[in-house]
């Protein structure tokens, strides 16, 4: 593995100099044959990869308008140049987002435009050669498909698209990359992205149930396939055993506790992520939701709540719908068969803050705000929850609702720096299948743009904890927090807040 | 009538055809591409209408390029606004009797004309000046600000160092839509001129251009973040749906 360094805090903001070549050794390591092969890919890279390339890449430019929209559409004005947190930290032009794109862009234009075909030189076209193949599999991989440059585009081209194109493609031709496809081949044979069987799910539990009973006294349950509970609560694995993600866990099943509303974990669907997404194949994604679909229709439940994880909550709430006709609106037999079973009060699927912010207004739970006094919290707003999902009826309540319930359940509260927060949110750098210990030195420069708005709040206003709701920030932010001279455990979940903060023995 | 005025006659059919058709093709192919999942960028409007207000205000007022880069959005704005004014202003050669909204652009006009050939300074110059977009720009970026450029330039040429004939000029293009071709007068700057925005015409259906028709069909701006509460479907994805699992 190449040297881990954090780059030094910059005193101003500014976009640093183009470094070219800057991150050309990091690339994660590529799947091996049987992780390839377990998902449908070939094993290893085939002999005739340039034409399969070409043939897949005009299949998407088919099937996705997004694709096709935006490797058209973009002039190179470069708005997009100094937004992507990977530039900022490592100052490689090839992750600026425009160039990230072009990568692509240029063999579309070679083979699918007139003018590539013609100009090639004219247009920036350039054929696929197996050096720029090995740079797809090298800077696509330095995409965690946050969308913050779609924020910024005029036509609101979005990297994430290209990206996930591009992984499909070089899966396609037996480039995939281990890390993301290894973790879909465990979702598939085991339940969940760690692999933890059910078995020693359910001793897990049981070991919660004890921890929290002797917390506070109260018999709080953590029950799995339970059939006939109100609520399927799906969440991230990491929350069943990784630490801060464990706390929120904790903190859900309180809320449940007290509310009084039966819940039931899934070992079927014992994982809220979606790796799909990341590798951005859609048979892979339906695949994974499918296991939600039938996890509710066995076990009955009439409500799906999601736990905290931001790319889970992207392909919750946005593609739940779609892909296993989790949501409303749908009338053919597919959809009807589970919006039959559900209950059409709630929204379907629910984001785990969206229930405990209706309980908090229903004044449903006891919560004693002084419990988290010896914290001063931030919130991070995780990228797929502020830029590709929603939570309650209005635009932006991703936003206000997490912080809601963070102001009800704690009394010192900090904003970060505006621009790096909502919508503007940077990525906590190690998104869209990039966590993994190879990749750490891209990951802990990635986390720069964060670590400086995080510094200013701690050296100015005495932040201690940076609240979040996304399973891969906790993960992330406890590895490289130490870099940039933090506590590790500074990070948690919202639902470690509230956890901390609500009073069971107060309330029947 | 001379060999130019037939030659220019048949550029600007062609130039039409080619614009028109070509546009239609490629706004056919993006209308006819699905899009399969719903990936509207957040927070976005949650009905139609919002999606509309949406579009006039990235239309309009360049929205999310002012949040990105105030520089960019000033210079980029300024000529397209000019030019929107311009091309307003050129309306006049086209019909015949000019109404008076026409009339009054006239000045404005004119003054629009300086300001596009400083918008696109301003452009041109970020690819020279800032490394982040010299690094990114390709000889069509630049060919492309200098066709605009050249097209301000010579036009503005005609207003303030040589003046044409713009009665026959308008003759030669009213003659052109109804089908009667008139002679153009022989000028080499108009000449210059027309055949500079016959060139733009051209390879608007085959470059960067088509920004202009694919901001409409951009997904993360023309969808409605409504999820939830309709089911989303396109043609190749429900067929997974009819012959996969339950």
């Amino acid at each position: 593995m190449a040297d881990v360094t954090a780059p030094p805090l910059r005193p101003f903001p500014v976009a640093p100099r183009i470094a070219p070549d800057a991150m050309a050794a990091s690339k994660p390591y590529v799947a091996n044959e049987k992780m390839q092969e377990a998902l449908g890919f070939p094993g290893s890279l085939v002999d005739d990869w340039h034409d399969r390339a070409i043939a897949k890449m005009g299949e998407l430019l088919g099937n996705y308008r997004s694709l096709r929209v935006y490797l058209d559409a973009c002039v190179h004005c470069g708005a997009c140049s100094d937004k992507c947190h990977y530039y900022l930290g490592t100052g490689d032009p090839k992750n600026m987002p425009v160039a990230r794109q072009d990568l692509m862009r240029g063999v579309y234009r070679r083979h699918f435009t007139v003018a590539g075909k013609l100009f090639p030189k004219l247009v920036g076209a350039t054929d696929l050669t197996k050096d720029l193949l090995d740079d797809w599999y090298k800077y696509y991989n330095q995409c965690s498909e946050c969308r913050r440059c779609s924020v910024f585009c005029p036509y609101g081209i979005d990297t994430a698209e290209v990206t996930m194109a591009a992984k499909e493609i070089l899966d396609t031709v037996g480039y995939g990359q281990k890390y993301s496809n290894e973790i879909i081949g465990k979702v598939h044979r085991i339940g969940n992205n760690l692999g933890l069987p059910g078995p020693a799910l359910e001793d897990t539990l049981l070991g919660l149930e004890e921890d929290t009973k002797e917390e506070t006294g109260a018999d709080v349950k953590f029950p799995l396939d339970q059939k006939g509970a109100e609520v399927l609560l799906v969440t991230p694995s990491a929350d069943f055993f990784a630490e801060p993600h464990v706390e929120s866990l904790i903190g859900y099943a309180k809320v449940f506790h007290q509310a009084g509303i039966s819940w039931t974990l899934s070992s079927h669907a014992s994982e809220a992520g979606n790796f799909g997404l990341f590798i951005g194949n859609y048979e892979q994604m339906r695949t994974i939701a499918l296991r939600i679909r039938e996890a509710a229709l066995e076990l009955g439940v009439k409500r799906i709540v999601v736990g905290e994880c931001g790319h889970a909550w992207r392909v919750a709430y946005s593609f739940w719908n779609t892909l296993a006709g989790i949501g409303a609106g749908g009338d053919d037999p597919f959809a009807r068969q589970l919006q039959a079973q559900l209950d059409s009060r709630y929204r379907q699927p629910t984001h785990i803050c969206e229930l405990t912010w209706d309980l908090i207004e229903r004044g449903a739970l006891v919560l004693d705000a002084e419990a988290n006094d010896h914290r001063v919290v931030t919130f991070h707003d995780s990228c797929n929850v502020a830029r590709a999902s929603r939570m309650g009826d209005t635009p932006g309540g991703q936003f206000e609702i997490p912080r809601a319930i963070v102001r009800a359940v704690s009394n010192r509260y900090v904003e970060m720096r505006p621009g790096t927060t909502r919508e503007a949110t940077f990525c906590c750098g190690g998104g869209g299948g990039l966590l993994t210990d190879e990749l750490l030195d891209l990951r802990v420069k990635g986390a720069l743009p964060r670590m400086e708005s995080l510094r200013e709040v701690a050296d100015g206003h005495g932040v201690n904890f940076m609240a979040t709701i996304c399973a891969i920030c906790k993960a992330q932010f406890t590895k490289v927090l130490p870099y940039y001279g933090f506590d590790r455990s500074m990070v948690g979940g919202v639902h470690q807040l509230v956890s901390t903060a609500i009073r069971l023995g107060a309330k029947s | 009538m001379a060999a130019a005025s037939v030659l220019f006659a048949a550029l600007f059919y062609a130039a039409t055809a080619v614009l028109v058709v070509g546009l239609a093709l490629r706004i056919r192919l993006y209308a006819g591409t699905p899009a399969p999942l719903k990936i509207p960028t957040t927070p976005a409007p949650v009905t139609r209408g919002g999606v509309a207000l949406r579009l006039v205000r990235e239309v309009a007022f360049f929205e999310s390029l002012f949040k990105a880069s105030l520089w960019t959005w000033l210079f980029g704005w300024v000529f397209h606004a000019a030019l929107a004014l311009v091309l307003l202003r050129h309306l006049r050669y086209f019909v015949e009797p000019v109404p008076a909204v026409l009339a009054f652009v006239q000045p404005f006009g004119i003054l629009a004309g300086f300001a596009m050939a400083a918008g696109l300074a301003g452009l041109w110059a970020r690819r020279f000046l800032v490394d982040r977009v010299r690094y990114i720009s390709t000889p069509s970026d630049h060919l492309m600000l200098a066709l605009l450029l050249a097209i301000a330039g010579t036009g503005l040429a005609m207003k303030y160092l040589a003046g044409t004939d713009v009665v026959a000029v308008k003759s030669f293009f009213l003659g052109l839509m109804a089908l009667d071709p008139q002679p153009l007068p022989a000028d080499a700057l108009l000449y210059a001129h027309l055949g500079l925005v016959a060139a733009l015409m051209l390879v608007f259906p085959f470059s960067k251009l088509l920004h202009a028709p694919g901001l409409f069909f951009s997904p993360s701006r023309n969808q409605a973040d409504d999820p939830r509460e309709r089911r989303h479907l396109a043609p190749w994805a429900a067929r997974l749906e009819s012959d996969g699992k339950p």
